[in-house]
């Protein structure tokens, strides 16, 4: 196909020049030098390209043909076969020694080789000339870089000398500088020869070394140094057997030790706690005696001058108002085992606590509280074993004697500040072996130290003397002077100091004297369970009462051993107490929560008041009055104590007849009782 | 016959009753002692007769538990003047005849 082409194109070429010889012979000889110098390195303006056409360089013997023969087809066909390639070479096969035909043979000719001196960029031998012209001169690598992109531009003559391009390169180069770096950036990176280098090396200034260095203290150290042999060895062991048969002896002591402790810790705690505020202690507690007043405002209003009116329309019966109720909480699961009041500050009473249930004992707790605040206890003492029975000195209203559920007695100074009490028995001072049951204080005796007596159910009658910082104690009579006694209540004579009856577990009360401790001055055969309490009356120097475990209440003439009155309360009695204000009132608490009010001037044979005051269920255990004013508090088995207004019928006086001034005094009280007993003495001697 | 007899069964008696370990002398921790004491125990009774594996077998064991430079003497009778390193130091009898020391010293 491109040979017809180039026909025609030739055609009209020859046609062009020799019209342009015949029609523009001026322009001739113009022409045809731009002809030749467009021929020579045929750069062509757009003009003259256009204008003039190729021309086609025709060899001189070239046949002219016509055109049939030109359009003549002339069927060729090529192979690969070469006609000039020998068709029988034979060659000796050593293999199978003999000359053999081989069937193949070279094909090609070749007729011109020229080898180029062009390279790849990216080759070999292209990397390696330009690795060793890059290095010995920056330029020519630039140059060769150049170079070998160019190919793709328009400028002819790139084939000759590489002089002649550096040049021209140089030229290009200067018109178009960043075309080039461009270029030159975008390349990949050069290559080093990585044989020729230079090494060059400095060294900064070294800082001058310093040496520093510290040791830590090596572990303590100890020296110690035995002998080990058998002898040592057997010593040792029998020692330690005969330590552990010791402690085996000690452990019933240890367990209460621990709890010590533990208490101890507890005081400790409590003592630190209250060390900031020692210093407003007073005050606060004026504050809280406030607070307290003003919240029980109406039980403080109750208290003075509620008076029941109904009391007006019943005949005799009184009632009782209860009052404040006091409680603590640590103090809940301890049932209330003694009441005293404290003779000096009357609104002020101590409370024993702790339990009757010899499979329950543990702890006990010492309150006092006062009227004035029947929310907190005023002081708290916490005890190992149970309080048993609290008194209160008469005179010296600070000093506290106290006995515990393990035999032992103690005497809490309420002005030390300290948890611990200020004399406490000990298995070494003759401390009782059971339950203390009652302690009282006496008189001070001819040394004038303090002393107190105190029962136990050892059977034994104590003194205890405060010298200095121990309790001596002295025995008084032991109650087992005929048979195993053991005592549960005590009371000493208002007047005559020596004597004292004491009541036992079996239900008899013995009256002794402080000076005979090898006899009884008499033994009456009150009741047939223990004496739960015995009492002299206030105001009568002959009259007793005492009452018991088997319900009954009886009041006795010391003088005489038969009751003088019998009560039956249906309920095992706890506790009984005469009434301060009068000869013949006297109260009674009972197992079944009641409390029995007597006034024996007015009714001779049944209570004014019998009034359930605690839930069911809650035994009541002790009653006391209080010296002046006209209440009563009531402690029960859950630790709580009430308070409570005898009603005006129960405290009521003789009426006064008109116009007759009643005389006053001891002697009235004492002459109403003993016109009771007179009466009774008479009807018994009758019937005797 | 019947003293000896008699001091047989003293012996045995004596053997009996001082089977259990004792300690002489410690300045350990509570936890450390009880732990070391056993160990001692342990080992006395499985090399009953060889001081020396027993001692090898406590003193490896302290080294593990407890870090390394434990040194343990076991015997009958020995005296001995150490330097210990305080809070690390247990003196005790073991069977009523053998005196064990283990401390540690680095």
């Amino acid at each position: 196909m491109p040979v017809p082409q180039k026909h025609a194109a030739v055609k009209t070429t020859q046609e062009f020049n020799t019209r342009a010889q015949s029609k523009a012979p001026v322009a001739k000889g113009v022409k045809v030098i731009g002809r030749k110098k467009d021929d020579d390195d045929r750069i062509d303006t757009g003009e003259e390209e256009w204008m003039q056409g190729k021309t086609l360089v025709k060899p001189p013997d070239q046949l002219d043909l016509t055109e049939a023969e030109l359009k003549e087809e002339l069927t060729r066909i090529l192979t690969a076969n070469n006609p000039h390639a020998p068709q029988n070479i034979v060659r000796y096969n050593f293999k199978e020694s003999c000359y053999k035909p081989i069937s193949s043979v070279d094909q090609m000719a070749v007729h011109f080789v020229l080898e180029g001196n062009l390279v790849h960029k990216d080759s070999h031998e292209a990397r390696r000339q330009v690795a060793k012209q890059g290095v010995t001169e920056d330029m020519i690598v630039e140059d060769v870089v150049a170079e070998e992109e160019k190919p793709d531009t328009p400028v002819t003559g790139q084939l000759e000398g590489g002089e002649d391009m550096a040049e021209g390169e140089d030229g290009g180069g200067e018109e178009r500088p960043d075309s080039v770096d461009i270029r030159a950036g975008k390349k990949e990176q050069k290559l080093t020869n990585q044989f020729n280098f230079s090494e060059r090396a400095s060294q900064t200034l070294n800082n001058p070394p310093r040496e520093r260095s510290c040791q830590t203290r090596p572990p303590p150290r100890a020296h110690f140094s035995s002998t080990a042999n058998q002898w040592e060895i057997y010593d040792f062991y029998v020692e330690e057997l005969q330590r552990q048969e010791k402690n085996k002896e000690k452990q019933k002591a240890q367990p209460s030790k621990k709890e010590e402790d533990k208490i101890k810790k507890k005081m400790i705690t409590v003592e630190t706690q209250s060390d900031d505020i020692t210093k407003i202690t007073k005050v606060s507690k004026i504050i809280e005696h406030m607070v307290n007043q003003n919240t029980f405002d109406d039980v403080a209003q109750d208290f003075r001058y509620f008076e029941d009116a109904s009391d007006e329309f019943r005949e005799q019966e009184g009632t009782l108002l209860p009052l404040w109720k006091f409680q603590y909480d640590r103090a809940k699961r301890l049932s209330v085992t003694s009441l005293c009041w404290n003779k000096k500050h009357k609104d002020f009473f101590a409370v024993g606590l702790g339990s009757y249930d010899f499979t329950k004992q543990g702890h006990g707790m010492l309150l006092f509280n006062s009227l004035k605040n029947p929310t907190y206890p005023e002081f708290i003492f916490t005890t190992l074993s149970s309080v048993m029975c609290v008194d209160i000195h008469e005179n010296l209203s600070y000093l506290v004697a106290v006995g515990f559920y393990d035999g032992c007695v103690a005497v809490y100074n309420l002005k030390e500040h300290s948890d611990q009490p200020a004399y406490m028995s000990t298995a070494k001072t003759g401390k009782h072996t059971d339950p203390v049951w009652q302690v009282k204080w006496q008189k001070d005796d001819l040394d004038s130290n303090h002393n107190f007596f105190s029962v136990s159910s050892d059977g034994r009658v104590v003194s205890w003397t405060l010298v200095k910082n121990e309790l001596v104690f002295t025995d008084i009579i032991n109650l087992s002077l005929d048979s195993t006694a053991c005592g549960t209540a005590f009371d000493f004579h208002k007047q005559i100091d020596y004597l004292f009856l004491v009541g036992t577990l079996d239900g008899k009360i013995h009256k002794c004297s402080k000076s005979y401790s090898s006899q009884f001055l008499e033994t009456y055969d009150a009741h047939n369970m223990a004496v739960d309490a015995v009492r002299w009356n206030h105001h009568h120097p002959d009259v007793f009462i005492s009452c018991s475990t088997d319900w009954k209440v009886k009041i006795w003439d010391h003088t005489i051993t038969t009751p003088m009155f019998t009560f039956d309360l249906n309920a095992a009695v706890g506790d009984v107490v005469w009434g301060p204000y009068s000869s013949t009132v006297f109260a009674a608490v009972t197992n079944d929560g009641k409390i029995h009010v007597f006034d024996l001037s007015i009714n001779k044979f049944e209570a004014l008041c019998q009034q359930a005051v605690v839930a069911k269920k809650t035994k009541l255990s002790h009653i006391e009055f209080n010296p002046v004013h006209p209440i009563l508090i009531v402690g029960d088995d859950r630790g709580y104590v009430t308070s409570l207004k005898l009603s005006p019928n129960l405290r009521k006086k003789p009426k006064e007849k008109k116009g007759q001034e009643l005389p006053k005094g001891p002697e009235v009280e004492i002459d109403k009782m003993e016109k009771l007993l007179s009466l009774l003495r008479e009807s018994g001697s009758n019937q005797a | 016959m019947a003293e000896t007899a008699d001091s047989k069964k003293d012996e045995a008696d004596y053997k009996r009753l001082h089977s259990f370990p004792l300690i002489r002398h410690t300045d350990m921790s509570e936890e450390m002692r009880v732990e070391t004491m056993e160990l001692c125990v342990t080992a006395c009774e499985k090399f009953a007769t060889n001081n020396e594996s027993a001692a090898k077998m406590i003193k490896e064991s302290m080294d593990k538990k407890f870090g390394s430079s434990w040194h343990v003497v076991i015997g009958e009778g020995f005296g001995f003047e150490i330097t210990h390193e305080v809070k690390n130091l247990l003196y005790m009898f073991f069977g009523g005849s053998l005196a064990v020391c283990v401390w540690k010293c680095s």
